[in-house]
């Protein structure tokens, strides 16, 4: 009899564990698709988007929808995996888009030389705003659409760069 | 008031089947269509039939972007980010690759690319048309074919050992 009684106790339980999981998961789907579909937070740092973006870490809202639909184009500030090493991220600015002709400053710190460089299809060039420290598009070429995982729109931390960034 | 009931019940639930079946999709393992004869014998062995090949892409190699020599992958195409393509990995980061079978054309694959190729050498866009690709192009990995049935089974890994020189 109090077998019973324990093996009631003990399916009530396993149940009420079972529906709290389920709610959990449900929450952590959710929450992945919110950050790779949507909208998500990054942190930032690096000297090569100042002085847009600061040298210690920024904490940068990205919107995922539009390199998806396409409607990613010149001037806006991008979150891109390096083409180098794909475990890393990187921001830059889109300065130009397929078939433009982007004029560019080879090495700003030791010569005022100039090149001049046609983007392929279905690739972007990207630039830090920083270009005396910034590794971009100038030394690795014009990076594919592909790679493209966000665009910044909004700055959350530090709070006095709060708000929408400056185009 | 009873049908209200119903049918928001049941839009909960295909939301929460979506969710959940794209959480899982995108990070552990998913189930997709290969169309076209560039990876005969190994997918669509038949050119000319109606059915396509399906295969299991798993995605736990994107934590670490580790590949081997021969694994087959799933890509985005670096002309055009819509595009999904599957093709071979004949060279990791750092190899030597001769570009074509029998001339001495030789191109060292830069850092975080990889040189793709299909089984079907005779019709398929690969690296030896689009270049090196960026690793972080590659969605996911293809492990298994799961249709028609009676190719069940793993992928094998293999590649043409005598074009490749690894450091």
């Amino acid at each position: 009899m109090r077998l019973v009684n324990y093996m009631r106790q003990w399916r009530s339980v396993a149940k009420e564990a079972l529906d709290r999981t389920a709610i959990v998961a449900k929450f952590l789907c959710l929450l992945h698709v919110t950050n790779n579909y949507l909208c998500s937070p990054t942190l930032v740092y690096g000297p090569s988007m100042l002085p847009t973006l600061n040298l210690t870490g920024d904490v940068l809202l990205t919107e995922h929808l539009s390199p998806r639909l396409g409607k990613v184009g010149s001037g806006d500030v991008v979150l891109v995996r390096s083409p180098v090493d794909p475990r890393k991220t990187l921001t830059k600015r889109v300065v130009g888009m397929e078939g433009d002709r982007v004029t560019f400053f080879v090495d700003p710190l030791h010569t005022d030389r100039c090149q001049s460089a046609v983007v392929p299809k279905g690739h972007v060039w990207i630039q830090g705003d920083n270009m005396y420290a910034s590794s971009d598009s100038r030394h690795f070429g014009p990076v594919p659409y592909g790679l493209i995982q966000g665009k910044v729109f909004f700055r959350v931390w530090p709070p006095n760069g709060f708000g929408l960034l400056e185009q | 008031m009873g049908t209200r009931n119903v049918l928001w019940n049941l839009a909960n639930k295909y939301f929460t089947f979506g969710l959940i079946g794209l959480t899982v999709s995108d990070r552990y393992a998913s189930i997709v269509p290969v169309r076209g004869a560039s990876m005969s014998p190994t997918f669509n062995p038949q050119a000319s039939n109606f059915t396509d090949d399906y295969v299991l892409v798993e995605k736990f190699c994107l934590e670490k972007y580790k590949f081997s020599h021969g694994d087959v992958v799933v890509f985005r195409s670096p002309s055009n980010h819509k595009e999904k393509y599957v093709k071979r990995i004949i060279g990791l980061p750092g190899d030597w690759i001769g570009t074509t079978h029998n001339s001495y054309d030789v191109l060292k694959i830069p850092e975080g690319h990889c040189w793709l190729e299909g089984d079907n050498s005779a019709s398929s866009k690969d690296s030896r048309s689009l270049g090196p690709i960026p690793l972080g192009l590659v969605q996911g990995r293809v492990t298994h074919i799961v249709w028609p049935p009676q190719r069940i089974g793993a992928v094998e890994r293999s590649y043409p050992q005598e074009r490749v020189s690894s450091p």
